[in-house]
């Protein structure tokens, strides 16, 4: 799973698709999500990073990502 | 750098909440470092907005309506030349492009230059003949059929999905639901604009343009594209933002190489939902938009001055992405007195 290489994402979780003008405000949360993608890390090992950070179980957070991931898809952040 | 003083007449001062592309094209002239500018404002009404910006435009005077023929507009035009001494004229309505087009020898014999498309240029990207222009520069384009009547209009959408988009000869588009809205389209628009009217496929997707500067030679000298992000009830781009989108660029490029295209042009297009790009209309002059293009770095109304005058333009090579326009409406008072001026005497 790769993010697009010209998406820009502000640290104010700001996230603009310069292919095609869109742009999104994210949570913290998210921010943090799309910046473990960014950095490489995979579905599984972000789930593990967020497990041991935050109050959440495991199958609530899995759920998540997946809608959040499902998201950067539909909205065409996620190279194909 | 010593400024070269010049002259320049400029039509579509109709800064209304549809604007024409007279003032951008002014403000992007004035910040030229290469020109210090007298601006001409030729008008057809009296409450165009940019007669009264006067830290636009120095003097504006009155110029006969496209219908009553380019005899009347070339007399007129002599007249404001004496007066004036007209280095340049930038006309930047579709509807009155056919007569300065017609009229660019006899106004080149007096001093004034144009920098235009040829007739043949003019006619190809007509709306009308956009699906043979589709075909002939390999590009996609929506199916459109021409209209003349309510029986033609009726016949047509028997073979159509809903909605369609019903279009002016010139102007204004509109996206009917049903035969009688399409009806009621088609009879507002050839009353406004005459015939024909064009019935177009709709195309379902996020509408992109793009602003290009062609140099008659086939070399796209500027081209920024933009994505419209409000977009007001006649379909004008409120707020945009220009993208990077290399295919957009690409296009813009293998258009102006094809048809060796002169002058300024605006690519209209739609990206469907399964991301074909759809050449949806040309407009044959700069857009109202084109101050985006200027603070994204590219000055195209100062590069289009700069080809009029056989200045030498190299071609643009980037502009900034994620520049946004918010377009903003400013109510200016104005004294009876230049009103009166202005109506009386056709000059201001």
């Amino acid at each position: 799973m790769i993010i697009k290489g010209n998406i820009a994402l502000s640290e104010n979780g700001f996230v603009f698709n310069p292919a095609t003008g869109d742009s999104y405000t994210i949570n913290n949360t998210g921010k943090e999500v799309l910046m473990l993608i960014r950095d490489g890390k995979s579905i599984d090992q972000i789930s593990g990073l967020l497990l041991g950070k935050y109050d959440v179980d495991k199958t609530t957070l899995e759920r998540h990502l997946a809608d959040f991931v499902n998201d950067l898809s539909v909205n065409n952040l996620l190279e194909e | 750098m010593e400024q070269q003083k010049v002259t320049v007449a400029v039509t579509g001062l109709n800064n209304i909440d549809s604007p024409g592309p007279g003032i951008p094209v002014i403000r992007g002239i004035r910040e030229s470092k290469v020109f210090d500018v007298r601006i001409i404002g030729l008008a057809y009404e009296h409450l165009e907005p940019g007669i009264y910006m006067r830290d636009l435009v120095d003097k504006t005077y009155m110029i006969p309506y496209p219908s009553e023929g380019k005899d009347a507009l070339f007399k007129r035009l002599l007249e404001i030349h004496t007066k004036e001494k007209l280095d340049v004229i930038i006309p930047n309505f579709d509807a009155e492009l056919f007569s300065f087009i017609k009229l660019e020898k006899k106004l080149d014999d007096i001093g004034i230059k144009t920098y235009l498309p040829s007739i043949e240029q003019f006619e190809e990207r007509n709306k009308s003949n956009l699906s043979a222009y589709g075909e002939k520069y390999g590009v996609h384009v929506p199916s459109s059929t021409e209209v003349y009547s309510t029986s033609d209009l009726n016949n047509i959408l028997r073979s159509m999905n809903y909605p369609v988009m019903i279009k002016g000869k010139y102007y204004d588009a509109y996206a009917a639901n049903s035969v009688e809205q399409a009806v009621n389209y088609f009879i507002r628009l050839s009353a406004k604009w005459g015939f024909p009217v064009i019935v177009q496929e709709f195309i379902r997707g996020t509408e992109v343009n793009v602003v290009a500067l062609g140099d008659g030679k086939g070399n796209l000298i500027a081209a920024v594209p933009m994505r419209k992000q409000y977009i007001t009830e006649k379909g004008k781009a409120w707020g945009g933002i220009t993208i990077e989108d290399p295919s957009l660029m690409e296009l813009a490029r293998k258009i102006i190489f094809q048809t060796k295209w002169k002058g300024g042009m605006e690519l209209e297009l739609i990206r469907s939902t399964d991301h074909k790009l759809y050449l949806i209309e040309i407009n044959p002059r700069i857009p109202a938009w084109v101050y985006l293009a200027v603070g994204a770095g590219q000055n195209i109304p100062e590069a289009l001055l700069m080809l009029t005058l056989g200045m030498e333009v190299n071609p643009f090579t980037r502009y900034d992405v994620g520049k946004m326009f918010v377009r903003y409406s400013y109510d200016m008072i104005v004294d009876l007195e230049l009103f009166s001026e202005l109506t009386t005497t056709g000059e201001l």
